[in-house]
């Protein structure tokens, strides 16, 4: 295991509307992550607003970053995309917005303003219902125990 | 979004189905027939939201917290026409702190919402980009300037609504908590920054290539005794309109048109209106600070300036107002013995006008005996410009059918959003009608 000094600072941000049903997923698992105390670890929320995302992060910051999904993909699937180096692929799509600010948009106006950080890996868990009202489907709270697992692993190494 | 502008005969047409960088579903379609526009249509069919429906049975104490769901760019706005309606009906007035901190809470909206249009939606059209992600990667400073600007704004907003969006700290007779001055001090280093920021931003708007159209708007807006207005004054215009928010629905009438599920506004007997920040310049450019008058001279922004593109000046110039007046509410800020004033239930009417980011907000409330609201009538700024933006549409066309499709297709998409418009927003009125036919 790497010495904990010479890990990167580390961000874990999640996205998303608890009242939007599903849409409320990246704000529970952030929480979730939150809730540990870990040491060194970072967790913030974003809900709505997207630009904010902008200046969240500094370069040096390795980010994990949690949204929900809605494709093609079943309920509660966990999609895991590298975005570090290049645009969020179209599929899985991320939550419509009426204000057409997301997180693929933000995460390319950071890339234009060259303040990426070092590292930005992006959980989508698709989702199943985004109708107005508090509370996930119970395919994608059965999803999130999975995701904080797989994010504390990928923590660990 | 699907774009066409096609010729066919002696007819052309431009048509958006689907508007980009507006806030929310709209689309834009004009006929051009042997030469001549014979129609102009600025099509909203986001579907309508009933806002005004189920307010009906709710406490008069719910209005604020339910019509700030109607946007979350302008949740502010919605607020504060909605209490001081409210106020009105109740025979309320707040006192001298909490009015000062409503000032503060706008302008945080108006700097969140402008910094978001001027950089993000608006100046990508002057300069040729398709946004402002690509507009970022060539102008990265200017852009970083604007994202910084509007965070200034969300977090006026954040702190003293208890949130960004939808805040929970507005309630009719003021707030449910105010802050201590040494919550709000942090803020200022952040505003002396913002008011150099947006003296930058409103000369590099006024550099901006600026396509040519006039008309002879009437233009509407607040306009107060003393101040740049937010939250009070008289309705007047530049053709001597001059009435209180009670006689709004007397002067203003509302049409439904097939290609709308927003109602359209006109004034009695007149016609189409403009609101706005260009609206409120030009009838309130004596109210601006020294410093926001100067740099308006400076990038030729004076009354009555009628060319609707130099909109974006109007907002980068609100902004810098916006954050001195911040500044200023700030360095006097004492907080108030009670966060609101005491209010009883009464039946009555009432009515508020208010200056949201895009223009007047009109909301006016009936409600009975225990506060209950019988019924609810909401304006909203885009809902009273739409006309005005056919009229753009229908005179910039026909100044224009020498460009190519394409590039008149864009100007008319720019044309629609120099007045920033929320669809979102506009779509909330009850008009059901039920026809059975047998």
């Amino acid at each position: 295991m790497k010495d904990r000094a010479a890990r990167p600072p580390t961000l874990v941000i999640g996205v998303g509307n608890d009242y939007g049903g599903d849409d409320g997923v990246g704000l529970r698992v952030a929480r979730e992550i939150g809730a540990l105390g870990l040491d060194g670890l970072r967790v913030v929320t974003v809900a709505g607003d997207c630009t904010r995302l902008v200046g969240t992060w500094t370069r040096e910051d390795r980010v994990f970053l949690v949204d929900a999904a809605f494709s093609s993909s079943v309920p509660g699937a966990i999609h895991r995309m590298e975005a570090t180096d290049g645009p969020l692929p179209e599929e899985p799509l991320w939550r419509a917005s009426t204000h057409s600010f997301g997180v693929a948009e933000a995460i390319e106006l950071a890339r234009a303003l060259r303040q990426m950080p070092r590292r930005l890996v992006v959980y989508g868990v698709e989702g199943k219902t985004f109708t107005p009202g508090f509370g996930l489907s119970r395919e994608v709270d059965r999803s999130v125990d999975r995701v904080v697992r797989r994010i504390l692993e990928e923590l660990r190494s | 979004m699907s774009a066409r502008a096609k010729r066919g005969g002696r007819g052309r047409s431009v048509r958006v189905d689907y508007l980009a960088r507006v806030e929310g579903e709209g689309g834009l379609a004009v006929r051009v027939k042997n030469g001549e526009v014979v129609d102009a249509k600025f099509k909203i069919f986001e579907p309508p939201r009933f806002f005004e429906a189920f307010l009906r049975g709710r406490d008069f104490t719910e209005a604020p917290d339910i019509t700030a769901r109607i946007c979350g760019i302008c949740p502010v706005a919605y607020q504060m026409s909605a209490v001081h309606a409210m106020e009105n009906a109740l025979g309320v007035r707040v006192d001298v702190a909490l009015r000062a901190l409503r000032r503060l809470l706008y302008c945080g909206e108006w700097m969140g919402s402008h910094g978001l249009h001027v950089f993000m939606l608006h100046a990508p059209d002057f300069l040729g980009y398709e946004d402002g992600i690509r507009m970022a990667k060539d102008h990265g400073e200017v852009v970083e300037r604007g994202l910084r600007l509007k965070k200034v704004g969300n977090r006026i907003v954040s702190l003293l609504g208890g949130r960004e969006i939808h805040p929970i700290n507005v309630r009719v007779g003021g707030f449910y908590r105010v802050p201590a001055r040494s919550e709000l001090a942090p803020l200022e280093d952040d505003l002396r920054w913002a008011v150099e920021a947006a003296v930058e931003t409103v000369r590099w708007t006024a550099g901006l290539p600026f396509p040519d159209l006039e008309q002879d708007y009437e233009f509407v807006s607040l306009r107060h005794p003393d101040e740049y207005p937010f939250n009070e004054g008289r309705l007047v215009s530049n053709r001597g309109l001059d009435i209180s928010a009670g006689e709004f629905e007397n002067a203003i009438e509302e049409t439904h048109v097939r290609h709308s599920t927003s109602l359209q506004a006109a004034i009695r007997g007149r016609g189409p209106y403009f609101v706005g920040p260009l609206a409120r310049v030009n009838l309130n450019f004596d109210r601006l600070s020294p410093l926001a008058r100067g740099e308006a001279e400076r990038a030729g922004l004076v009354p009555i300036c009628r060319n609707p593109f130099k909109s974006i000046v109007a907002r980068a110039v609100e902004i810098l107002w916006a954050a001195e007046e911040a500044l200023r509410i700030i360095g006097t800020y004492e907080a108030p013995e009670a966060p609101a004033v005491e209010v009883r239930p009464k039946a009555g009417t009432g009515f508020g006008l208010t200056e949201a980011p895009r223009g007047t907000l009109y909301h006016r409330y009936r409600l009975d005996e225990a506060g209950g609201i019988r019924d609810a009538v909401i304006v909203p700024p885009t809902s009273q410009n739409q006309r005005v933006i056919e009229s753009d549409l229908r005179r910039f066309v026909q100044q224009n059918l020498h460009l190519a499709d394409d590039d008149l297709r864009w100007r008319c998409e720019q044309v629609v959003r120099n007045y920033d418009p929320c669809i979102s927003c506009s779509c909330h009125f009850l008009k059901l009608t039920v026809e059975r036919e047998s």
